[in-house]
This record gives structure tokens, sequence and C-alpha cells, in this order.
């Protein structure tokens, strides 16, 4: 019955792809595709980079939610609901101020970095919250995130930098992902899978620090580990595509409302649904204004928020029941 | 955070409520005749009416944003709910992109007409009353989830008028995202005028129902027990409070948290609860910030044009300090 699931939904995956690999301004079939080196180069340099990057960085955005849900015991909880995106923006713009040469290794390195420090900030208050309602912790993690952006803001209308930072960060746009900017998110595929190697852990972890430490387990050393790969993720990804509102949170929740809680069993269906929830919301960025596009994010903003409120409604009525 | 433990200070201070309202706008008068006066240079007409004209929309969104903060956390019976955090000045933003999507298709988005204005302002308040009056009537949301339903709705309203601005003129899009933050030197004289008569008719209407919200602040049940036409009199506190948020929003764009702030700054400063020393405190608190702001931005600091951003960042902190005080 589930590898059945499983089936249709590769399938549907792999037909998204097709439909990404074969829409855009260049018109581009499969006779062409023979014939025409022309568009062959289109093909290999523009959109099977974007097409891989889409999948890559949608599921590895949706498991670092997934992971970063079970570290604070909290559905509610994402990367851009945590600081962790505006610090990794706020990273990005310090090394683009101070070092506008670096190379785009060491953007993400300090991207990653400040991502890890702004997370790390946003689990120590929420030590400090002692009586935690489940809405508590998103509501500082949103106003934490506001208040990242408001010096990344500052800084960047100080050195007159604003419009290049829009770019990064209100983008999610994938249109300028070409051959040569785009390999750094098969590092973050990577993590993705060390992640679902280990998930197991973070569901122990996500039980609190007695339990996770009475059955044998290094604590500190799984919550390093969590707190690495949300950190990175969120780093090379800001700093490649530009950051992607909403899609940690309702990702993992969806999926675990279909199919429970047993991590070990839904995390491959999170990578399937993040990867082709972005493709879709890219695909119909490059439809709706036709030649123009619209980045994934925007399209992401709005599907993810009406879902977003759907789940906190449904919850709410679960609770009262 | 300096400003908030100064103030506390001053709390401890006995004053009765009046003094200490003659304190604040003897301050007032300070700031503002420094921020006219500071830095004149030799074009003096010109300078002092422009000026003028700024610190004039200043008062006007310190009196809207103010009083409409205050009203909303009596009604709603809550000291950490705002309309702008509930989405309100979202919601007005996507209701003017939408009505330039479905009729005019043109650029001239932000360009001020006054008729066009009331038609927005209505349709706003129609919506908002409705939309809000479903949250606060549905009896088992609890106030963290009316939060998180506001803040969510404000970016489903941000994110859906970012789209529609997109598919409108996506060349153009550049100029609108320079909207996205307030400013106080880009309106005209006409708007401001016009929106310095609404706000003060309105400001009127509700002043003289003053003694009614200190009622309606004792909670929904005491209210109806002592009388109160509970459910007329929130829609239309909730509808005076949607005018005077899309006014201040039409003027100057969105600001977060300035209500939040000077809301909570007048509980603890005013030396009473009652509604007529607590929207006088209010207003001024907001005028000094407004003013007193831009004062230490643009010579202090010469940084100007970032106060909404600077308001963001001492708001946003000054949110996390009370989530965490209260809970």
């Amino acid at each position: 019955m589930k590898s059945s699931y499983l089936i249709i939904a590769i399938i549907s995956i792999i037909g998204l792809s097709v439909i990404s690999l074969f829409t855009g301004v260049s018109d581009i079939s499969l006779s062409s595709l023979w014939g025409d080196p022309h568009m062959r180069d289109i093909f290999f340099i523009s959109r099977v980079p974007r097409t891989v990057a889409l999948l890559l960085a949608g599921s590895a955005m949706s498991v670092a939610g997934l992971i970063m849900q079970l570290l604070t015991q909290n559905r509610f909880v994402e990367p851009s609901l945590a600081g962790t995106t505006q610090s990794a923006s706020l990273g990005l713009l310090i090394i683009m101020i101070f070092v506008p040469s670096a190379s785009i290794v060491t953007k993400m390195i300090v991207a990653s970095l400040f991502a890890m420090a702004g997370t790390l900030l946003f689990m120590i208050i929420l030590r400090k919250i002692v009586l935690k309602s489940a809405l508590i912790v998103p509501l500082v993690g949103i106003m934490l995130g506001s208040v990242i952006s408001a010096i990344t803001i500052f800084i960047a209308m100080h050195y007159d930098l604003l419009q290049s930072l829009g770019a990064w960060v209100s983008g999610g746009d994938f249109s300028g992902v070409i051959q040569g900017r785009y390999e750094l998110l098969w590092l973050v595929g990577l993590l993705t899978l060390l992640a679902c190697w280990v998930a197991d852990s973070f569901t122990v972890a996500g039980m609190g620090r007695e339990f996770a430490t009475n059955v044998g387990l290094n604590y500190r050393r799984i919550m390093l580990i969590g707190l690495s790969v949300i950190a990175v993720v969120s780093g090379i990804i800001i700093v490649v595509v530009g950051a992607l509102p909403f899609l940690g949170l309702i990702v993992p929740n969806l999926i675990s409302l279909m199919m429970g809680d047993n991590i070990r069993k839904t995390i491959p269906w999170v990578c399937l649904m993040g990867g082709g929830l972005v493709l879709l919301c890219d695909i119909i960025g490059r439809i709706i204004r036709y030649p123009f596009e619209i980045p994934a994010s925007t399209i992401l903003g709005v599907i993810g928020a009406v879902i977003f409120l759907f789940l906190l409604i449904n919850q709410s009525r679960h609770a009262k029941n | 955070m300096q400003k908030i433990k100064e103030h506390s200070r001053l709390s401890s201070i006995k004053l009765s409520p009046k003094q200490r309202i003659g304190l604040l706008l003897f301050l007032v008068a300070v700031i503002m005749t420094l921020f006219m006066t500071i830095n004149l240079g030799n074009n003096l007409h010109y300078i002092l009416v422009r000026r003028g004209y700024i610190l004039f929309t200043m008062v006007i969104v310190a009196f809207a944003a103010s009083i409409s903060t205050v009203l909303f956390q009596s009604v709603t019976n809550n000291r950490i709910l705002t309309p702008s955090l509930m989405g309100f000045e979202a919601l007005f933003i996507l209701i003017q992109t939408l009505i330039v999507f479905f009729y005019s298709g043109t650029s001239s988005y932000w360009l001020f007409n006054i008729i066009k204005f009331i038609g927005e302002s209505c349709l706003l308040v129609a919506f908002s009353v409705l939309l809000y009056r479903w949250l606060f009537s549905s009896v088992h949301f609890n106030i963290n989830l009316i939060l998180m339903i506001g803040i969510v709705l404000g970016t489903l309203f941000r994110s859906a008028a970012t789209l529609l601005q997109r598919l409108l003129d996506p060349n153009e899009f550049s100029v609108l995202q320079s909207r996205m933050f307030a400013t106080f030197t880009k309106t005209t004289p006409e708007l401001i005028w016009f929106s310095a008569l609404v706000v003060f008719f309105f400001g009127f209407i509700l002043w003289r129902k003053r003694y009614l919200f200190d009622v309606l602040a004792l909670g929904r049940s005491h209210a109806i027990n002592l009388g109160v036409d509970y459910r007329r009199t929130v829609t239309t506190t909730l509808l005076l409070v949607s005018i005077l948020v899309a006014v201040s929003t039409a003027l100057v764009g969105p600001l977060t948290f300035l209500g939040l702030m000077v809301a909570n700054l007048a509980y603890l400063l005013a030396g009473s609860c009652q509604h007529r020393y607590i929207l006088p405190t209010a207003f001024l608190l907001a005028v000094i910030a407004l003013i007193g702001g831009q004062l230490i931005l643009e010579y202090g600091l010469h940084m100007a044009g970032s106060l909404s951003v600077v308001l963001e960042f001492i708001g946003g902190i000054f949110f996390i300090y009370l989530v965490l005080k209260r809970f």
C-alpha cells in the first residue's frame, strides 16, 4: 500500500522535473535538443542545474525544518521562524561589505556561522521561557527574526546595499541558477542524507535531555549535529538561491498529519514533498507571467501562509476536542 | 532600551496623571522646537514649510498609531496584540494593490487620490471588521493562537500583495518595493490635510466615548454586566481603529511596533488606567518617539530616513521582553 504511494509520488516528481526542464523562454523540444547544439547548451547550462537546484534546496529546507521541530519539541518552528535565515542574511551582508570579492564558499561559511549563532541565541532565549505555550516559541522566533533583519536592513541602508541585499533575502529566485553557481547545493543534499541517516537520534533527542541521556544518547553531540545541519543548510541556500519561507514548516507538518510521526518512515516523504513543492512553485512562477519570471519564494509565501493558517486552526480544533 | 529604563524611573516619581501629561507636553514642545530650529540654512521659508509638513505628518501618524493601539487593546482585553501585529496594515496594502490590479492596471498605485482612498478605506474597514470579529468571537481561540493567526495573516497579505505587484509590472516593482519602509518625507500637502481632518474627526468621536472604554477594558463579561451593548461597541471600535490605521498607512507606510511600544509605555507612565489619561499619554509618547528618534538619527548619527527600521529594531526587542515577562 505505502510502497504504491511512494511510486506515485516519485512518478509525479519526475513528471514535474520534466515539465521544469521544458518550461522557459527558449522553446526547447526533444528534437531540437537532439539536433541543435545551441539548444543543448541552454538545456545543460540552465535548465538541468535549475531543476536539480530546486529539488535539492526544497528537500534540504524541509528536512532542516523537521530537525528543528524535533530539537525544539515544537511543531511550529522552522529556520525562517527562528532567526536562522535572517542571521544567515546578516552574515552574507557583512561579508559583502568587508570582503566584496569573497568567493562563494567563503560567503557560504560566513552565512552558516551567522546562522548557527542566530539559532543558538534563539535556543538560549527559549530556555528562559518557563511556561512554554506551543505558540509562544514561534512568536519569539518571529520577533527575533525581525530584530535581526532590522539590523541587516539598517546596515544595508547605511552602505547603500539595500537593493543587492533584497535580491538575496527576499529571493528564493532560481532564475539565476546556472551551471557553476549551484554545485554547493550538492553538499546540502549530502547533509540531508546524513540527517536522514541519524533521524532516529533526533527523535530521541526530541524527547528531552534526561530521556535521551538515559537511553544512552550523547545529547550534546546530537544537538550540535542538528544545529550544524540546520545552519549550514540555511546558510548555503541563502547564498545560492535566497530564502524559502514556510517550507520547513508546512512540509513536515502535512506529512505528519498524513502519515504519523515515525521519522524514519516519514523523512523520505519530507524530502520528496519538499522538493516537489518548490519545483511546483517555480513552474507556476515561470508560467503565470510569461515571459517574465516570478520567484518561487513569492508563490511559496502565499501558498505556505494559507497552509500554515489551516494547520493552526486545525490544531486548535484538535486541542479543543 | 535606554529610553525605557529612563521612563520607568520616571514612573516612580509621585506626580498626578495630569502633571505627568503636562510634563510630556513640555517635552513635546521642546522637541518640536528643536526639530524646527536646528541647522537652519539660508532658504528659511522653504525649510520651515517642509519641516512643518514633516512634523505635522508625524503628529498625525503618532495620533493614529497610539489611539488605535490603545483602543484595540482595551477592546480585545490584552496588552500584546496591536492592529499592526494583526496584519491591518498589510491588509490595507493588499487591498490597494488589488484595486489597482483589477481596475486601472496602471502604475498610479501610490499616487494619491482622495476618492480612491475613501473607497479603499471602506473596503478595508468592512473586510477587517468581518475578519477580526470572527477571530475574536471564536471563544476557544486563545490569545497566542489569535496573535499567531494575525501574524500569519499579515504575512499572507504581504506575500499576496507582492505577488500581485509582480504580476502588475515587473519593471516598476523596484519602485514599489521602496514603499515597504515607512517614510515621513514623501507625502503631499493635500494628503496630509485630508488625513488630519479624518484622524482628528474620528479622534474626537473616540474621545467622547473615553469612559465607555474604561468599562470595556474590564473584559467582556464585566462590560456586559454593566450594561454595555458589547457586540455593537466592539464592532464600532474595530471600525474606527481600522480607519485610523488605514489613514496612517496611506500616509507613511507600515510602522509595525510604534503602537505596541507607546501603548505599553503609556500604561507604565500614565499613573492611571483611565482612558482619559492613557490616550493622551500614549499620543504624546508616540510624538516624542517619532520626532525624538528622527532628531537623534539625523543629527546624532547622521543617518536620515531609517527611522522605521530603528523603531522595528527597538520594538522587536521590546516585544520579546514583553512576551518573556508575561509567560
